[in-house]
């Protein structure tokens, strides 16, 4: 065991991990391990095993081998201790629609035996964070959708958990509203809650400690976003600006010195090794075959072109072909 | 088991029965519904039984005799026919379900022969009004004979003879042979048993489909917190029901009741325990609500119906069914509830079958807490 560990500061290690269902692996071999206080963000495509993932470290799923353990306690074997530390939000929203926003509240208190002056404190807060002061009784069913993400929040953090799993947790909100919500997560982690949080939103990524980049069930890379971005892609990135991309695209692929082309937004990425002697080598390229280009030039890679390059997928929301 | 989160649990679902208007439907207007129907509806009681009568003589000895017939309450002559083809026709549209046929020579042959034949015919597709008819068609043509003997010894001035043997009979606890009080004991288990089931086979899957159910089994709540947190608010509405339901035996349909409150209430109880807990079994095995509804009325409706004593006498059933009816909980509940409705049994004498109740609550309610799993396997 690493000093780390020893001293508790090491909140969620898995060992190994994996789970399969029937003939299909959903999480395949994956080690890690988050520290108190870390936001840990798992990038990946839709059906990557995030969502397992998250589901066997909350004790919902058996894994099928390897080992996990949360709060310094092996899952599998203490399922009971786990839950009473850790809050959960599901990618499904699981609030209780008939209820109203305060009855929700004091529901899970219950359940987690939040009692007396602290409940009423709990429930103030939690109503106070989701932006719901003066809601309280409103029925779940009829708030949007930040405010029902934000009030699931508050629901998973009513018992202050030390570890909180978060999956998917700003799908389908609005963007003002999802910078609410990592302004709570943020707030969350500063008070040494530690976080793993499952998300398909690049923009978002960017904003945990760590990424760890999952797909087909496989640890892809980790790192922090700034690791990432400067030591995940082999090559340089160029940036090719123009009017009709397609065309470019498809041309480009077979383009001497590129290796990778890949659209983005209106314009294309490219990677290549040596960018002082491929972008001229392009431009010749291009006017050779009649295509117009407004501009290339070298660039930083964000966190898309890493996803991009590593996972071959265009879109981390899609599927991979 | 920790109180507080059985109590969070049972009040989150006591505020959602509340606010589903489907949820009071069953709870509290079904019960009144099954009540009135099943409690009007099924009646063992055969009076008024339709008679076609041919009276091929058409004589005052002849009509004194039918006059019988429509004397009694379990008959009326509803048609008289003027030859076979008409009454087989009164039978085969089902106008009348017995017909009584009096020979031409009624009258000659009482006073040559000093016996006569009567043809009764009966349709005996329902083989139980049938029977009964013909037991009371005979009672009717006993009566008839001994009266014919009467007149007859008197007339050659002899002192009529009594009957060498003669039945005195006694009717006990249900002294009126009503069927009604033996039904409607049955029937308040019946509705009991549906609505009581009916009630938890929707909670834990609707749970599921709503998708509230991930994050519940995440919290530390264990699986019988969780089954007596579901249970508790609808023991309290399955005892408002029986209470509704026992009100209307007694003060509506006025079948006497000789027991003791104690045993009703301590035995309904027990009964209520047994059947949310199939409710709840229920719901835990199916994930759907629609699903677990409809088997929850399949696993209820059937067995009380056919093999609870509540219609059909399990001692009068071949020894297999009766060994099947054991596994009827509703069984037990019936033959309690008609021992302290008719006979006033206490706890004492209905030890046995609440013996066998409990022995089924705690069994069933152990099998469903156990087959509730906390994971998404």
């Amino acid at each position: 065991m690493s000093p780390e560990a020893a001293n508790g500061e090491l909140r969620i290690v898995t060992d190994r991990l994996v789970k399969r269902f029937g003939a299909f692996t959903a999480v395949d071999d994956v080690s890690f391990s988050v520290r108190r206080g870390e936001i840990m963000g798992f990038l990946g495509p839709n059906g990557a095993g995030k969502s397992t993932l998250i589901r066997m470290l909350c004790g919902l799923l058996r894994p099928t081998a390897g080992r996990a353990e949360v709060a310094g306690v092996d899952v599998a074997r203490n399922p009971a201790t786990v839950r009473a530390n850790i809050g959960y939000m599901s990618q499904k929203f699981s609030l209780y629609s008939d209820l109203s926003v305060v009855e929700n509240l004091r529901f899970f208190g219950g359940i987690y035996g939040v009692k007396g002056q602290r409940l009423t404190q709990r429930v103030e807060f939690a109503i106070e964070m989701a932006g719901l002061a003066g809601r309280a009784d409103a029925l779940v069913a009829n708030l949007s959708g930040g405010w029902k993400q934000r009030l699931a929040l508050g629901c998973a953090v009513l018992h202050q958990p030390p570890i909180l799993f978060l999956d998917e947790p700003t799908t389908g909100v609005d963007p003002t509203s999802r910078r609410r919500f990592w302004d709570l997560i943020y707030s969350l982690a500063e008070e040494g809650v530690t976080i793993l949080v499952t998300t398909h939103y690049m923009d978002e990524a960017e904003y945990c400690n760590r990424i760890a980049l999952i797909n087909q069930g496989r640890l892809v890379a980790m790192g922090s976003p700034s690791e990432l971005k400067g030591g995940a892609i082999q090559g340089r990135l160029l940036l090719v600006e123009c009017d009709d991309a397609g065309p470019l695209l498809e041309a480009l692929e077979t383009a001497p010195g590129v290796r990778d082309a890949a659209p983005f937004g209106s314009s294309l990425h490219l990677l290549v090794d040596d960018p002082a002697a491929d972008v001229p080598r392009i431009e010749q390229f291009l006017a050779a075959r009649g295509l117009a280009w407004r501009r290339v030039e070298p660039i930083k890679p964000t966190l898309e072109d890493v996803f991009v390059q590593l996972v071959g997928a265009r879109r981390p929301g899609e599927a991979t072909p | 088991m920790k109180a507080r989160r059985v109590k969070a649990i049972a009040k989150k679902e006591l505020i959602q029965v509340w606010r589903d208007p489907r949820s009071l439907m069953i709870a509290l207007l079904m019960p009144l519904m099954q009540m009135t129907l099943l409690g009007y509806g099924v009646s063992l009681d055969i009076k008024h039984i339709p008679v076609c009568a041919f009276d091929r003589e058409a004589s005052e000895r002849s009509e004194s005799l039918l006059k019988r017939f429509q004397a009694s309450i379990y008959f009326r002559v509803v048609e008289s026919s003027r030859s076979y083809g008409a009454l087989t026709d009164a039978l085969d549209y089902g106008r009348c379900k017995m017909g009584v046929v009096i020979p031409p020579d009624f009258s000659e042959r009482l006073a040559n022969l000093g016996t006569a034949p009567v043809q009764v015919v009966l349709d005996a597709t329902d083989d139980n009004t049938a029977n009964i008819g013909l037991g009371y068609a005979q009672e009717v043509v006993d009566g008839f004979s001994s009266d014919v003997q009467v007149v007859a010894a008197q007339r050659q001035g002899a002192v009529a003879q009594n009957e060498p043997v003669s039945l005195q009979s006694r009717v006990w606890f249900n002294e009126d042979l009503n069927s009604r009080n033996f039904v409607i004991p049955g029937v308040v288990a019946m509705v009991l048993a549906l609505v009581g089931a009916q009630l938890t086979s929707l909670t834990i899957s609707r749970e599921w489909e709503r998708g509230t159910m991930e994050v519940l089994i995440s919290t530390p709540v264990t699986r019988f917190e969780l089954m007596v947190g579901k249970i508790l608010p609808y023991f309290a509405i399955g005892m408002l029901d029986a209470a509704l339901c026992l009100t209307l035996a007694v003060f509506w349909f006025e079948v006497p009741f000789r027991g003791a409150l104690a045993t009703l209430f301590f035995t309904t109880s027990l009964f209520l325990v047994v059947v949310l807990s199939v409710g709840y079994f229920i719901s835990v095995a199916i994930r759907s609500q629609i699903g677990a509804s409809q088997i929850a009325l399949l696993v209820t409706m059937m067995p009380t119906v056919l093999l609870s004593g509540f219609t059909f006498p399990i001692d009068q059933m071949p020894w297999p069914i009766q060994a099947v009816t054991y596994l009827v909980h509703s069984r037990y509940y019936v033959t309690i509830l008609k021992a302290i409705f008719l006979k006033g049994a206490g706890l004492i004498e209905l030890g046995m079958p609440i013996l066998l109740l409990a022995l089924y609550a705690m069994a069933v309610a152990f099998l469903a807490a156990r087959a509730f799993r906390k994971t998404l396997d």
